[in-house]
């Protein structure tokens, strides 16, 4: 399998805290990869680097095949990085599907089109509905999106994600929040493209990160200790200590 | 579409509305009160520039407090060919929507790296060099302003100087720009607009580049309110630096807010209300006390505040609260 995102020697500080050091990490073609660790371990900045947030202080990130160490956050979404967001963050007066469909037409050309009615474009409609259906959420397209529950607006953020059509999920704790049958439901979903679409998952829970992750990068105070199979990281000795050990207390 | 669907109380107001607008020129003629239709075309002209602020204002997010210098720029592209004795409305109408075009574009590109109360500021103080600039424009009078002796001459059989004909040349065009608007914000474009304003950072990770739609967006609405200034200009025999003041672009954002920010048509509730209130507020007190309407700002302050605080969405929000009910 290709290295699809490549990040080398990433550091990120924030004043005398050393947010990010030297991270280094690949994410293969396909895979699904899950970046773990305690609170406070720097998953939210090293995220936020990767999508363009915010710039790092030194080191490099490659995704497929182009460096993007300081693009901005829109080229990277065109170069098929897609994220949902662990605040969910949604567009609320529009339906459900209106929010897919925006989603599609981000990667359907330009959108300076002013005399055409968007909301009867059927090959757009079809598309959002098409992916709305893959979450389980096609019987609430007509529905105003902040009428839905909060489970429902974590499904409807994979969604938008998956409408661009991207080469990888990034995917910023996509459980947040969520009751134990809303995040199996989750689980459920996202395991449906495994394998076929690469994701790279930040997520504290654990059920969920042993049920999808081919490989787990372990991030404790801002580096890397461990990245391995799941059952190899659930035996690591330094993991267990710093990580799981920490968790069973 | 279910036809009794259609009969809500927004649609009859609004119905009504463009019919008595539509109506003024016979009904001031039948009642022989032709200073309403003054008044008439004044509204008629300031919904057209009102609406198209609400496009960015409403629609966008875009709280832009400079939006008199259109109409003033517009206006003057009127006056200053006049002056030199150009007196083609091919000329004036597509120069003060080209200007205006490009003003919006430059001060657009500027102010649009901003947000929040640096945008308004900034947007502000773009209006207010253009303010300054004709203020100090001795040739185009000042600030004494600019005598317009003509008007756009147009087709033969058109004469805009005739007030019933320019009237509905003014409503005519008000109806075009509602269409207009009407169809962008539905359109792709709008949903991208509206999507900006809802929620600039997904837009953003959905790999929007926002900044060139909300340009665009901004361009179409300054061009359209040179175009309300052009007709502003070819209404008054007089123009001056005063119409492109701060104050009268507040007064822009306040009929926008007041008539319902968040429609199409509710931009001509806000100006019908504001020059109504502005017209009538001051005979009502005299009606009570002789001399009392010198002080008919405070009353109308008063409900123009009442209604910001409580009546949310404007007069079409309240509109269509009645309809859900």
């Amino acid at each position: 399998m290709s290295v699809l995102l490549e990040i080398q020697d990433l550091q990120k500080s924030f004043g005398g805290v050393k947010a990010t050091k030297h991270v280094s990490l690949d994410v293969l073609e396909g895979e699904v990869h899950a970046i773990i660790g305690p609170n406070g371990a720097g998953k939210t900045t090293l995220i936020s680097q990767l999508c363009g947030e915010q710039m790092p202080d030194a080191g490099l990130i490659r995704f497929a095949g182009k460096t993007i160490t300081r693009a901005p956050f829109p080229a990277r979404a065109r170069l098929g990085m897609a994220r949902s967001f662990q605040i969910t963050s949604v567009f609320q007066d529009m339906t459900l599907l209106e929010n897919v469909a925006l989603s599609v037409q981000a990667h359907d050309g330009h959108s300076f089109r002013f005399w055409k009615r968007a909301d009867s474009e059927t090959a757009l409609n079809e598309k959002a509905m098409t992916f709305l259906t893959e979450v389980g959420l096609a019987d609430k397209a007509h529905v105003l999106s902040r009428e839905v529950s909060h489970g429902e607006h974590r499904q409807l953020e994979i969604a938008m994600a998956l409408a661009t059509e991207p080469k990888m999920l990034l995917l910023d704790e996509p459980m947040a929040g969520m009751g134990s049958e809303e995040s199996a439901r989750m689980v459920d979903i996202l395991k449906k493209f495994k394998g076929e679409k690469t994701m790279l998952l930040v997520e504290h829970d654990m059920d969920a990160v042993f049920a999808l992750a081919d490989r787990i990068s372990v991030l404790v105070y801002g580096e890397v200790i461990a990245t391995d199979k799941p059952e190899a990281i659930r035996d690591n000795e330094a993991v267990k200590r710093a990580y799981l050990g920490e968790e069973a207390d | 579409m279910n036809l009794s669907a259609l009969i809500t109380p927004k649609n009859l107001v609004t119905a009504a509305v463009l019919i008595v607008l539509g109506l003024m020129p016979v009904l001031t003629t039948v009642f022989d009160q032709p200073f309403y239709l003054d008044i008439a075309t004044r509204i008629v002209i300031l919904a057209v520039a009102a609406a198209s602020l609400n496009l960015i204002l409403g629609f966008g997010g875009m709280i832009s407090f400079g939006h008199a210098a259109f109409v003033g720029i517009g206006a003057y592209a009127v006056g200053i060919p006049i002056y030199y004795e150009y007196y083609s409305g091919f000329l004036h109408f597509p120069l003060a929507i080209a200007v205006s075009a490009l003003f919006a574009l430059v001060t657009g590109a500027i102010s649009l790296r901003t947000k929040g109360v640096h945008f308004i500021m900034i947007t502000m103080a773009f209006s207010q060099m253009i303010f300054f600039l004709f203020l100090s424009l001795e040739e185009y009078g000042g600030d004494d302003g600019l005598l317009i002796w003509s008007d756009s001459e147009l087709f033969d059989g058109l004469a805009l100087d005739d007030p019933s004909t320019f009237y509905y040349v003014c409503f005519v065009s008000l109806v075009g720009v509602l269409l207009l608007l009407h169809r962008i914000v539905n359109s792709r474009f709008g949903r991208v607009i509206r999507g900006a304003k809802s929620n600039e950072k997904r837009m953003s990770a959905l790999g929007y580049p926002t900044y060139r739609y909300r340009l665009v967006a901004y361009v179409i609405s300054g061009a359209l309110c040179g175009y309300a200034g052009a007709l502003m200009g070819n209404f008054t025999n007089f123009i001056s630096p005063d119409m492109m003041g701060w104050g009268r672009s507040g007064e822009l954002i306040f009929m926008v807010v007041l008539g319902g920010s968040g429609s199409i048509i509710g931009p001509v509730y806000g100006v019908l209300s504001f020059l109504l209130l502005e017209e009538f507020i001051p005979d009502v007190m005299d009606l009570f006390a002789d001399g009392a309407g010198v002080y008919w700002h405070l009353p109308f302050g008063i409900i123009l505040l009442l209604v910001v605080l409580f009546v949310r969405g404007g007069i079409s929000g309240f509109l269509n609260r009645l309809t859900k009910r």
